[in-house]
């Protein structure tokens, strides 16, 4: 991805603030499979974190645990002091009111047009808006991600590219504290993924939110995370900015970073 | 057969966890009442052509097959009162009902099945958008509502297609044949025939929401669940007929 060149790796500042997310100890297996072998990490106020390892590292499920869509068999997960794995669903939902999500094919509602997709979450959680003040979220969310025309279209009418934007439109419609995005530049050409890295450099800018990113692509790695933290077999392998990644001396890490 | 009944009673058992969750669902507050209306419009308005177009067949070839026996008896003006009976008991309510088992109940296993490979069910959870509300809730009450409607309406083209039937190898006119019906007619006859169909438009919400909620692995799943909701569907409709003709002998004896 030649044309990333001329962004700055990371943020060069490190979030210093207090932990809105921790995972302590969390187990999940499927039979004798075991996904993720007792984890612990920290997402800080205002910090982007990257979980970078390669397919059936138990990168997606470590979030899915996170949403309460899967459940954790052991250990605990806080999110703003909190411990998710203990909440009912409606003390679940009032914590989902603050995570924005991004699919990593953009789950959009195929039945809904943009304009619907995006004001669905807005009237059944925010009931208190006028119409006016929803329409209004609508266009600010799609004008974030630079697709106000796309306003009446149906999902099938837009491509991959457009699709994971809309998505993004529609986690942050809600002003999220804390956005996942699963893998982001998934599927996408060179210059698409770099206009996705970009809108995720500019959202944290603009509205300081917290973001976990999974992905396997070096690229987004490297110009989106504050932090990385590299997933092998369910367990942490290794943990810091890029660049102590890039030099980290053991075999599997470096075989990540081989051309 | 040991793996198989195992398979078949874990079935049974998570259909009635789910149907659990179904009458929970309904009674919590916030109902989605603009999808149900779209689902009663889906279900009901959209199937009217079909059932218009099999009403009429079963009445009218029903009408004529009998012909030739009852007329060797010497009972052809038992016509109208014998088809009537079989179209309102029994043929109406179970043909309407598995050609909705086929275009509705494989409807919503096909679009809840792409919604929950797409992610599209996850997405609306994460949300805080209740999924099983939003979808399943408001599918089941609306097939429970609109089939028994469907029934009727077939009952009632049914009959409309057994006096064009009556027409073609004689003639009689329409007052004398609908007063033939009334008098073989008694509520007896109507309304257990009525509440089954309540039973088989919830069977055929619920199975088509059961299989497209537990679609997984990929779009193969999809055509699956849409050909198990089908295959399911029908299967639960001719044990609630079986069901239903025991109760309604217990009570009204027939």
């Amino acid at each position: 991805m030649e044309n990333t060149k001329n962004l700055p790796v990371g943020y060069n500042q490190p979030a210093t603030g207090t932990s809105l997310i921790e995972f302590k100890n969390v187990y999940k297996s499927y039979g004798s499979n075991k996904v993720l072998n007792g984890i612990s990490f920290t997402v800080k106020r205002g910090e982007n974190l990257v979980i970078l390892g390669k397919s059936g590292s138990g990168k997606s499920v470590a979030v899915k645990c996170l949403v309460g869509l899967t459940k954790v068999d052991k250990g605990e997960i806080f999110i703003s002091g909190k411990d998710i794995t203990k909440l009912n669903e409606e003390e679940l939902n009032r914590i989902r009111m603050k995570i924005g999500f991004l699919f990593q094919n953009g789950a959009l509602y195929d039945s809904m047009t943009v304009r619907e997709n995006l004001i669905f979450t807005l009237q059944h959680n925010h009931k208190n808006l006028t119409e006016h003040e929803m329409e209004s979220a609508v266009k600010e969310a799609l004008q974030n991600v630079g697709l106000e025309e796309a306003i009446d279209q149906l999902p099938a009418e837009l491509s991959g590219g457009m699709r994971k934007r809309i998505g993004l439109a529609r986690a942050l419609i809600i002003k999220p504290e804390i956005i996942i995005y699963d893998e982001p530049t998934g599927g996408l050409d060179t210059i698409t993924a770099r206009e996705i890295i970009e809108l995720i450099r500019n959202i944290k800018l603009k509205y300081n939110t917290s973001s976990i990113i999974i992905t396997h692509d070096l690229t987004c790695a490297k110009y989106t995370g504050d932090r990385i933290i590299v997933l092998k077999d369910g367990i942490i392998k290794a943990e810091g900015s890029y660049k102590e990644i890039e030099n980290n001396a053991d075999d599997w890490v470096k075989s990540f970073f081989e051309k | 057969m040991e793996i198989y009944l195992k398979k078949s009673f874990s079935i049974v058992g998570n259909i009635a966890l789910f149907s659990g969750r179904f009458f929970k669902g309904i009674f919590k507050p916030g109902f989605e009442w603009k999808e149900f209306t779209r689902q009663c419009f889906v279900v009901g308005y959209q199937s009217l052509a079909l059932v218009t177009i099999t009403g009429f067949i079963m009445g009218l070839v029903l009408t004529i097959q009998s012909r030739p026996a009852m007329a060797r008896f010497g009972a052809e003006s038992m016509i109208p009162g014998m088809v009537s009976l079989s179209l309102i008991r029994e043929i109406a309510p179970v043909i309407t009902a598995l050609i909705c088992a086929g275009r509705v109940s494989s409807g919503i296993g096909a679009e809840l099945g792409s919604m929950k490979v797409t992610e599209q069910i996850d997405a609306m959870e994460v949300s805080a958008i209740n999924p099983y509300r939003y979808l399943v809730v408001t599918r089941t009450l609306a097939t429970t509502l609109m089939i028994p409607i469907l029934v009727l309406y077939a009952d009632l083209i049914g009959i409309m297609g057994g006096f064009i039937g009556i027409n073609m190898h004689g003639e009689s006119n329409i007052a004398h044949y609908f007063s033939n019906i009334f008098e073989s007619l008694e509520y007896t006859d109507i309304l257990p025939a009525i509440i089954k169909t309540f039973f088989f438009g919830f069977f055929i919400g619920i199975i088509g929401c059961y299989e497209g909620f537990n679609a997984s692995g990929g779009t193969k799943s999809v055509g699956k669940a849409a050909n198990s909701a089908v295959v399911l569907a029908s299967l639960m409709i001719f044990i609630i007929d079986l069901i239903a003709v025991q109760v309604t002998d217990l009570f009204f004896e027939l």
